[in-house]
């Protein structure tokens, strides 16, 4: 499975939408750093409106997507994190530290606009 | 009802599975949405350990009760290597695959009850509940 990775302007927009599998996503993670390499993206907003579960592997997979895309010089904001997940992944002890965190889409595209005093 | 269900963990698709079954009858037996993400999330991470570090094993799922409680059961078995150091890998951080340590300890936070046997070459059972509050 690939999950779909749109572009405007110089930003990607990503929202995940599938239960996600170790596979899904580390395929979503090449994708992503391949796309962040030949459109030359400067932002991205990956959207969790619809993820159920992240357990320590997925967490894993998205903190290494927002320290790589920031060496490849694009900046990442994730959105939309539900509370019961919110809840669990601080219990599980993550606590995803200098991670960029919106309450969704609009708030995260305004985030990474102020980020970079555009 | 059907009170007792297993999936077989043998492919990493399986933890997906897993985890669904888990969470639809966590749901069946009443617990709210914070504890449903709660119970999958440790299912997660108990069969994922299953699939990397003893290849393949069993996740149990039970419906309990008793006098004035509902719950449920989550038994998590495999004949893979077992574990050395028991109080090394409860502890927060460490980890022999480069993940980030937090899967046991962070089962252990998100359960109520939490039990690991576990024998050097010959296997490990996990067993843990949560009640519905
Ligand atoms: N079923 C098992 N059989 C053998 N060893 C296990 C089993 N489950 C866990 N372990 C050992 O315990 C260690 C800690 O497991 P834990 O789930 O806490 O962290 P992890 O799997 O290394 O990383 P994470 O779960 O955060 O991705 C593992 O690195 C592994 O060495
Ligand atoms: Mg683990």
């Amino acid at each position: 499975m690939r999950i779909p990775i749109l572009k405007l302007h110089n930003y990607l927009l990503i929202s995940i939408q599938t239960e996600l599998d170790d596979q899904t996503a580390i395929n979503f993670q090449e994708d992503l750093l391949r796309e962040i390499h030949t459109t030359e993206a400067t932002g991205v907003v990956i959207d969790l409106t619809s993820v159920e579960v992240i357990d320590s592997f997925i967490a894993k997979v998205l903190g290494d997507v927002v320290s790589m895309s920031d060496l490849m010089g694009a900046k990442v904001v994730l959105t939309g994190i539900q509370p019961a997940v919110a809840m669990t992944l601080i219990e599980l002890g993550i606590h995803l530290q200098n991670v960029p965190t919106a309450l969704d889409l609009e708030q995260g595209l305004l985030k990474l606009h102020q980020e970079m005093g555009e | 009802m059907n009170s007792l269900s297993y999936v077989s963990i043998m492919k990493e698709w399986d933890i997906v599975a897993a985890r669904q079954m888990g969470r639809e009858l966590s749901k069946q037996i009443g617990f709210g949405t914070v504890d449903q993400a709660r119970i999958t999330t440790a299912i997660s991470e108990l069969a994922r350990n299953i699939y990397l570090y003893a290849g393949e094993g069993q996740i149990c799922f039970e419906a309990i009760k008793t006098l004035d409680q509902k719950g449920i059961l989550i038994i998590a078995k495999d004949n893979g290597p077992g574990i050395k150091d028991l109080s090394q890998v409860m502890e927060d951080g460490y980890s022999t695959s480069g993940g980030l340590g937090a899967g046991l300890p962070g089962v252990r936070r998100l359960m109520d009850e939490f039990d690991i046997e576990t024998e050097v070459g010959k296997g490990t059972k996990i067993s843990t509940k949560k009640w519905v509050r």
